[in-house]
């Protein structure tokens, strides 16, 4: 532990020399613009500027590729707050206010608060990561399945609580989104299910993207067109340097949120199932479960826009510790981060940190300094953004369309997958005509696999046993937690009652 | 010896590269014309997912095509959605596909898939890829193959194997070594090498047939243990490791990394990836690669040659499913 301190510091100082700031820079502006990108990115982003990082000795280039990632992170809010398109799938749960929050004129508060939370987000899992990295990638041993199912029926529980009032309309929900979620090939066999037929393109499943930017792009434009009757109002935001500041100083109104939610991504990003969507998903669910005021959030609750992106940020940082401890990388984008290392010559291992640790450190101060750079760039760019809102809807509208079928055609490369998107944008509309809460089906597509998968090898493993969600310490303590987060809308409630 | 040997290695393989580099040089001057679709039938941090990002990464290095190599996971199915991605991308030019054996037995197995491999436009094999068996450092009591049958034996079935996909290269392995040793075990499928080696150091499962690179770090850190190569001799990494047939046990099994088009792929373009792979197959890096991770990268074979690779072993496959029965690979 002593010897963490200096070397993390040196990593910081390095990351400062005048060439990484610079990568810092050009990464940070880059990620930014490819995250707010529907569809891009950081994969893709990452992917296509790989070769950059031949051209500079390998710290710069792995600092570059950090820079990218964490800026693509903060980008993905920009789109799910501007336009109400997620820009990338870790940031669908930014959408569920923080799209309500611009449409209210609030965008630049919003944005604001996305910046400000993901700093936090970044700020907390470093510190995390160099208190307890050793400990927790023995911690991430311990997932098997089973614990991997708990989590996933932990996560589940958080969004009990998000359909509001209306808890069977919240399950129904959910079972939609489970359906979808079983389309495609059977994880254990490989066999085909639900493809209506042999229609190739469900082959592959409901891309998770192609749904959210379905329901959430095009869904959400039909809402706004019958409810306004195509008289949309233009929103006049003013930016200046003292509102940035009244902005800044609403901190203390999400700042609990954040920090839970910091936490929370850390811990749900170090474990190599999981990653930074379902850590943003979370924190979105617990951030209403336990707020004073449940029914704003989804209506433009400040801390709807703060828990998620504190929770992707620091998720993002907490899935550098699977990637580097035991190769297994936590999202796609640290998958190409670890094929540059192998390029580089460091394999990644549970050795990694005691052979090099002037790697491993160097990354991390790298991240940390990537983080605050993000934030300075960000803050800059916000009256940008804010602009966009401000054009005509008339303009507006088209622009929104186009990109939803780029973000839809974008993962897959496939037409289908765009008839798909425009599908769930019709259904999309209806469910919430007919206040249906479309955030559980969202949560249950991403959620879906991960759970079926992990639940399948539980009950291999045991011989079909159910106990072993409930004897092994790990996972019975999670489904505990579950059990106790549904009920506790329900006490809450009956005590209001009583 | 070992020295000489990894020096003269390179120097032959790059003998026969230069001159199938020569042959391929007269092709017409095609190139990519936008970012090439690198499929992986397999899951990130398996032994394919590691090969295509080296490889990515290198073919970005050596600036070898003007257009981004761009990695993409289908784990789903043992390979189906990748062979079936594959299938339906007839006639393009920029898809390719890093495979594993399953790219023979998914077909096989899952008949109702409709997909023909051999329809499809092959490469360059960049590698043959080895298995061992591993156990948990801390299962004190197995030492060798026999302690290892002793241990299995006395579970029942509940012994857990844990590997990539079912219906492939490691639930056939298991279940060659099922019909060789009389026992029955569990078999649980998990999306990639990676994930299987870390259930192995974290004890969900009882053993593996992990391919060398994806145990290397951890047998190093101490936390596994490999008990028998299912090689033909002795690999220069595991030197000390007995294989099978010493021991008198008839299984010999490798898994070909190669490259591979989609069907109806046109000549220029198979042409030029045929020349970038042979390029990469001959650099330093790669060959480097393959001693450190227990990879066979002797013979370089591209085109028709890797079309009658692939043919014959999937007559081998077929033989192979036919004996053990589909239901024992599949666990049904």
């Amino acid at each position: 532990m002593e010897n963490v301190l200096p070397l993390l510091g040196s990593g910081i100082l390095e990351a400062l020399q005048p060439l990484n700031l610079t990568m810092i820079i050009i990464g940070c502006t880059v990620g930014l613009l490819v995250g707010a990108m529907p569809g891009l990115g950081s994969v893709n982003g990452v992917a296509i500027l790989l070769p950059i990082t031949f051209l500079v000795p390998p710290t710069a280039a792995i600092i570059f590729l950090a820079a990218i990632y964490y800026g693509a992170m903060y980008g993905g809010a920009i789109s799910s707050i501007t336009l109400g398109i997620p820009g990338a799938s870790t940031a669908v749960a930014t959408v569920f206010d923080g799209r309500p929050l611009a449409q209210q004129g609030k965008a630049d508060k919003a944005l604001v608060a996305a910046a400000v939370a993901s700093f936090i987000g970044g700020t907390v899992s470093v510190i995390l990561f160099t208190l307890f990295a050793p400990p927790l990638a023995a911690f991430a041993l311990k997932f098997g399945p089973p614990e991997e199912f708990a989590l996933m029926i932990l996560a589940f529980a958080t969004f009990i609580g998000l359909g509001g009032d209306d808890i069977p309309k919240t399950i129904f929900s959910i079972l939609i989104g489970l359906v979808l979620a079983t389309i495609g090939l059977d994880i254990i066999s490989g066999k085909p299910r639900l493809i209506f037929g042999d229609i190739s393109g469900f082959l592959h499943g409901i891309n998770f993207l192609v749904l959210a930017i379905g329901i959430y792009g095009i869904g959400e434009m039909l809402w706004t067109l019958e409810s306004t009757q195509g008289k949309v109002s233009v929103h006049k935001v003013k930016m200046s340097f003292s509102s940035l500041v009244g902005n800044l100083k609403q901190v203390k109104e999400y700042i609990g949120t954040t920090s839970l939610g910091s936490v929370l991504g850390y811990f749900v990003g170090t474990l190599p199932a999981a990653g930074a969507t379902p850590a943003s998903l979370m924190s979105y669910g617990l951030a209403k479960t336990f707020s004073k005021d449940p029914e704003s959030f989804g209506k433009g609750n400040i801390s709807g826009v703060a828990a998620p992106e504190a929770a992707n940020n620091a998720a993002s940082t907490g899935s550098m510790l699977p990637m580097i401890t035991l190769g297994i990388p936590g999202s796609p984008t640290t998958a190409i981060l670890l094929g540059g290392m192998i390029i580089w010559g460091l394999r990644p291992g549970p050795l990694l940190f005691t052979e090099h640790p002037d790697f491993v450190w160097g990354l991390i101060g790298s991240l940390y300094i990537a983080n605050a750079a993000t934030l300075v760039i960000n803050l800059a760019f916000i009256p940008l953004f804010v602009k966009v809102l401000t054009m005509p809807f008339t303009v507006l509208a088209p622009i929104i369309y186009i990109l939803c079928v780029v973000g839809g055609y974008a993962p897959t490369q496939t037409m289908h997958d765009v008839w798909l998107m425009f599908v769930f944008g019709i259904v999309g509309y209806l469910l919430r005509k007919l206040n249906y809460p479309v955030a559980p089906a969202v949560l249950a597509i991403v959620l879906g696999p991960l759970a079926e998968r992990s639940l399948r090898q539980s009950l291999l493993a045991s011989q079909g046993d159910f106990t072993t969600f409930f004897t092994r310490p790990i996972s019975g303590t999670c489904m505990l937690i579950a059990l106790l987060l549904v009920s506790y809308p329900l006490i809450r409630k009956l005590r209001k009652r009583g | 010896m070992s020295k000489l040997l990894k020096s003269i290695v390179p120097l032959a393989v790059a003998a026969t590269a230069t001159l199938t580099f020569s042959i391929n040089a007269i092709a017409a001057d095609w190139k990519p014309k936008k970012p090439v679709e690198f499929i992986i039938m397999a899951g990130t941090g398996g032994g394919a997912d590691q090969i295509a990002r080296l490889l990515q990464g290198l073919i970005e290095k050596k600036n070898l095509s003007p257009r981004p190599f761009i990695p993409i996971n289908k784990p789903g199915g043992s390979g189906a959605e990748a062979l079936r991605y594959l299938q339906d991308k007839e006639g393009d030019d920029h898809t390719l596909l890093v495979t594993l054996n399953s790219f023979y037995t998914t077909p096989i197995i899952q008949e109702d898939l409709g997909v023909d491999v051999s329809r499809f436009t092959p490469i360059g094999r960049m590698a043959l890829d080895t298995f061992l068996l591993w156990v948990h450092n801390d299962q004190a009591e197995i030492s060798d193959l026999d302690s290892y049958v002793k241990a299995v034996k006395s579970t029942g079935n509940s012994w857990k194997v844990g590997g990539t996909g079912s219906g492939q290269e490691d639930s056939i392995l298991t279940a060659m070594m099922e019909a060789e040793f009389g026992y029955e075990v569990t078999y649980i499928p998990f999306p990639g090498g990676g994930t299987v080696a870390k259930n192995l150091v974290g004890k969900h499962i009882d053993s593996t047939v992990n391919n060398p690179a994806e145990q290397n770090e951890f047998f190093r850190a101490g936390n596994t243990k490999p008990l028998v190569q299912f090689t033909g001799e002795r690999m220069e990494a595991y030197p000390d490791v007995p294989t099978a047939k010493e021991l008198g046990v008839d299984i010999e099994y490798y898994m070909q990394r190669s490259i591979n088009g989609p069907p109806g792929m046109s000549a220029d373009a198979q042409a030029f990836y045929i020349d970038l792979f042979s390029q990469l197959y001959q650099s330093e890096e790669w060959q480097t690669f393959c001693v450190e991770d227990g990879l066979d990268c002797n013979e370089w074979s591209a085109g028709d040659d890797l079309a009658a690779f692939h043919a014959e072993q999937l007559k081998r496959h077929t033989a192979l499913i036919e004996e053990v029965g589909a239901e024992a690979i599949t666990g049904e």
